[in-house]
């Protein structure tokens, strides 16, 4: 199948035909295309997200490989990096090798397996890294998130020891100690609500420390969720220095702040929490600089129950994949090569996924992209939305950009802003 | 008039007053021979109870029989809500009971925001987790106001472990509503790293006995001192208890509150607890007049 | 029932001295029919009857020198039509010092309408003693009656159209004495 995308803006470049044909972008014509009137479309390399969590296997109330799947697709995605605290933790290569093959079968976008750094994530006995590396799904992400590496000694080796497959340690920064019973960030706002407090300084010390080691060790380093002023400062120094650290933002980070706890809806509650204005305005301006690389959605679906109850009890985490473009738009504006390369080209880098992030304007490149439209308004339903889960804390807000056509390897997987298969 | 009563801060100064004023009309009915009074006839009150707390429930269960309503204690023991039900599924049963008013104790902070997104009829916090407890500082108010003819200008100290006490919060929210100066006391470590700037704080009880109308000691519980909050209930009580020395230091008019339940001998020595100047005695009946009050402002009119 | 608007045109039936009148004659009239006011009490139903009542203790002392108990008798809690309306603000409930069992209550209000004020009266009453018998007094009868309740001592009967409404001012409560007839004038 061909297609032949008429007046495309390239990241926002004047208008001109763009030829997909064979899986990549073409300089050759071709008479049977199919013709896609994109006047007013931006193309962009397809979105890439090192942090999703699809909940297969263990949680397919919440969302499955399939449904998440199909919610990336409708984003703009072309790849996403999938979470191993699923259930069985994704901590052999049976398990990443399971969950790569649910990404092909549902065939709407790369699923990339990250497998868990310790067995079960429990923190005390390394996985089988080296396995999970050489297997079917070639991982080279490993994590625990959701929870902290926390042992030095163990994040010391982990780091070290993925260096023989240019593996990269993604770390969920959270001093467990000082995170006891936490249920929002600590400030005023906690403490008006009665709420346990997630001090800023719990994902602070652990960065400071980790970027320490990946120093001392040579390897390279990805923090995932980075949350507040504070981290950001950490790593504009480890970067200075020149310590190979990545380092993620979501788009909630980008947007919400702690007072979205007042009415205390647990569909703000997240873990890392949201933070306040001043870490907002930081992480922001961060993401300009270049001192936090990419945009990760740390997609975490919910089942209704373990949201519909009461704040301490509710689990944390938001959905993403289907507004991460929409939410970067509305906080930075039309800037196309800053989302470009935060939200694809940066991420497929970090996730070591070739074919993903390519230039759209070199024949060759695999044909990985995504249509937007930015003229588009559209009220987030929860209703509305592919993922099997509901917990979006955007629901009733008017987003700009909607995303009209996606192609994996040269196939749509979005046409018209609806899925294909 | 307001329809739930979640936190302090859903009172303004005028409506505060009135429940006060009322629950003053209350105390003077109670006297009386016949106790009860028909004003809430025909309504329910349902007390959901999640925490085990008798004396707050029998305190509630007494103003709203006292108005005639009909009580249904619906508490966590021997109940369905043991049995794992959640609360969203609790509320649509109470609403199809037609409950007019749900009295919630839970030891999740917010629990009653989120019964009131679920249930038509009013909500009262009876206390939720470390956040609010709104009538209790109602009542302290009523207390203090009683005791000491106004709320404008009192100065008031309230000591101990303010970090995870929701008589507190409550009562920093109202007292501050109605005019009262609060100055939070206690170790740094039970102290919230971050205030509203009006607040005062302290960390040196004896500096600020002398400047203080009221005095309201906190429960200390001494699971605090395994978390490392402070080294032992002995170096807790010499810092930061109210013994009888330290009384002296308090002006002749000031007075002693406590919500309860007391750890005597830890945050107040047992004869200031029974000294003149306590009214921990008078909080617990004013309890009952305070939540008539509530009850009737709430659910007494259309 | 409905209220005249606020703006509905009025007419002043009594005013300052026929007001000041009206009392005596009423406090004439208990002295009369109770042998002295001896063994009696007043108890006025807020808002505007707690002053009348005050102000006929005052004139039966000025003519006969006897000291009439007075107290105050709030009616919201025992109210049939609590729930029609928005939450009211309690009035006092205060008894005179040595209580009313035994007495002879006068209840004092200043409007006699549909009956149904008196009758959550003698409803609280009941829950607060045992008087050995209970009377009224009204500074206006408006008529209009929907239970068998009549007053023992009215100031003035007034006739009035549903639509109409009575509107009593008191010096102590509003500044001036004054009734005014609202409404159903045109
Ligand atoms: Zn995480
Ligand atoms: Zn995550």
């Amino acid at each position: 199948m061909a297609y032949l995308l008429k007046g495309v803006s390239i990241l926002g470049g004047s208008p001109t035909d763009l030829l997909i044909h064979d899986g990549v972008i073409s300089d050759k014509t071709d008479g049977n295309a199919e013709v896609i009137d994109a006047h007013g479309l931006v193309a962009l390399p397809g979105l890439v997200d090192v942090h999703t969590h699809l909940r297969e296997p263990g949680r397919e109330d919440a969302e499955t490989v399939q449904t998440g799947s199909r919610a990336a697709a409708l984003g703009g995605y072309t790849a996403v990096c999938a979470m191993a605290n699923t259930s069985p933790v994704a901590d052999t290569a049976g398990v990443v090798e399971q969950v790569w093959r649910l990404g092909r079968e549902a065939g709407l976008v790369d699923v990339q397996p990250i497998g868990a750094v310790t067995v079960g994530l429990a923190g005390k006995q390394m996985a089988e890294l080296g396995a999970m590396a050489t297997s079917a799904a070639r991982v080279r992400i490993f994590s625990d998130d959701g929870f902290c590496v926390a042992d030095p000694k163990m994040m010391r080796r982990a780091l070290e020891y993925v260096k023989a497959f240019d593996g990269v340690i993604a770390q969920h920064a959270e001093e467990h100690r000082l995170t006891e019973g936490a249920q929002m960030h600590e400030g005023e706002v906690s403490t008006r609500l009665g709420l346990t407090g997630w001090p800023a300084v719990a994902e602070e010390a652990i960065i400071a420390r980790d970027v320490l080691l990946a120093e001392h060790v040579g390897s390279r380093l990805h923090v995932c969720h980075v949350s507040t002023a504070g981290s950001v400062e950490v790593l504009r120094q480890a970067k200075a220095r020149g310590v190979r650290v990545t380092a993620e933002v979501t788009p909630h980070h980008l947007l919400l702040t702690d007072e979205k706890a007042s009415g205390y809806d647990p569909v703000f509650k997240v873990n890392p929490p949201l933070r306040t204005a001043e870490d907002v305005a930081a992480l922001r301006q961060a993401l300009l600089d270049g001192v936090i690389d990419v945009v990760a959605t740390d997609h975490a679906p919910h089942a209704v129950q373990d949201k519909e109850c009461e704040w301490a009890y509710a689990r944390p985490g938001m959905l993403g994949l289907e507004t991460a473009l929409p939410i970067l738009l509305s906080v930075f504006g039309e800037k196309w090569d800053l989302i470009a390369d935060r939200m694809s080209v940066a991420p497929a880098r970090i996730a070591g996924l070739a074919g993903h992030g390519g230039d759209l304007t070199r024949a060759g490149t695999p044909a990985n992209l995504t249509l937007v439209d930015p003229s588009a308004r559209w009220v987030v339903d929860p209703g509305q939305l592919a993922s099997r889960s509901r917990n979006t804390p955007y629901a009733g807000m008017t987003l700009p950009g909607r995303i009209v056509a996606t192609f994996l390897r040269g196939e749509a997987t979005v046409l018209d802003g609806k899925v294909v298969k | 008039m307001i329809k739930h009563l979640r936190s302090a801060a859903d009172l303004d100064a005028a409506t505060a007053t009135l429940i006060l004023d009322t629950a003053a009309e209350m105390a003077a009915l109670a006297g009386r021979e016949v106790k009860k009074l028909p004003a809430l006839r025909g309504r329910t009150v349902v007390n959901l109870f999640y925490e085990d707390s008798t004396r707050t429930r029998i305190s509630f269960e007494a103003a709203a029989k006292r108005l005639s309503a009909d009580v249904i204690n619906f508490s966590a023991k021997g109940s369905s809500v043991s049995k794992g039900e959640s609360l969203k599924d609790t509320a649509l049963t109470l609403q199809a009971m037609g409950a007019d008013a749900v009295v919630i104790r839970h030891s999740a902070s917010g629990a009653p925001h989120r019964l009131a997104e679920w249930v038509d009829g009013s909500v009262v916090n009876a206390g939720d987790g470390t956040h609010e407890h709104p009538t209790q500082a109602l009542l302290d108010a009523y207390t203090m106001r009683s005791r000491l003819g106004r709320l404008e200008g009192l100065r008031v100290a309230i000591v101990g472990d303010v970090l995870h006490s929701r008589v507190a919060r409550s009562n920093v929210l109202l007292l501050s509503t109605l005019g009262a100066q609060v100055t939070l006391v206690g170790p740094p470590t039970l102290i919230p790293v971050d205030l509203p700037e009006k607040l005062q704080v302290s960390y040196d009880l004896d500096s600020v006995l002398p400047d203080s109308d009221v005095v309201m000691m906190l429960r200390v519980q001494t699971e605090r001192m395994q978390d490392s909050y402070f080294p032992s209930a002995r170096e807790y009580s010499r810092r930061y208890g109210l013994d009888v020395p330290r009384l002296t230091k308090l002006p002749e008019h000031a007075i002693v509150m406590h919500p309860g339940p007391m750890n005597r001998g830890m945050e107040i020595a047992p004869e200031v607890a029974d000294s003149p100047r306590s009214t921990i005695v008078e909080q617990v009946a004013n309890g009952v007049s305070v939540r008539m009050a509530v009850l009737y402002l709430l659910l007494g009119g259309k | 029932m409905a209220q005249p608007r606020a703006d509905a045109p009025s007419k002043i039936i009594l005013e300052g001295a026929d007001l000041s009148r009206v009392v005596d004659r009423i406090a004439h009239q208990i002295l009369e029919k109770t042998s002295g006011a001896t063994g009696t009490a007043l108890l006025g139903i807020p808002t505007r009857g707690v002053p009348l009542a005050h102000r006929l203790a005052a004139r039966i002392q000025a003519f006969e020198g006897v000291e009439v108990p007075v107290g105050s008798l709030d009616i919201t809690l025992y109210r049939d039509d609590l729930r029609l309306q928005a939450t009211r603000a309690l009035g006092r409930t205060e008894l005179p010092p040595g209580g009313i069992d035994g007495l002879r209550v006068i209840l004092v209000d200043d409007v006699l309408f549909s009956g149904r004020s008196v009758r959550a009266a003698l409803d609280a009453l009941k829950d607060l003693g045992r008087p050995s018998s209970v009377q009224l007094a009204v500074l206006v009868d408006r008529g209009h009656r929907q239970l068998p309740i009549r007053a023992d001592y009215v100031g003035k009967n007034i006739p009035t159209a549903l639509s109409e409404s009575v509107r009593v001012a008191v010096t102590e409560v509003d500044g001036a004495d004054e009734v005014r007839l609202i409404g159903g004038l045109q």
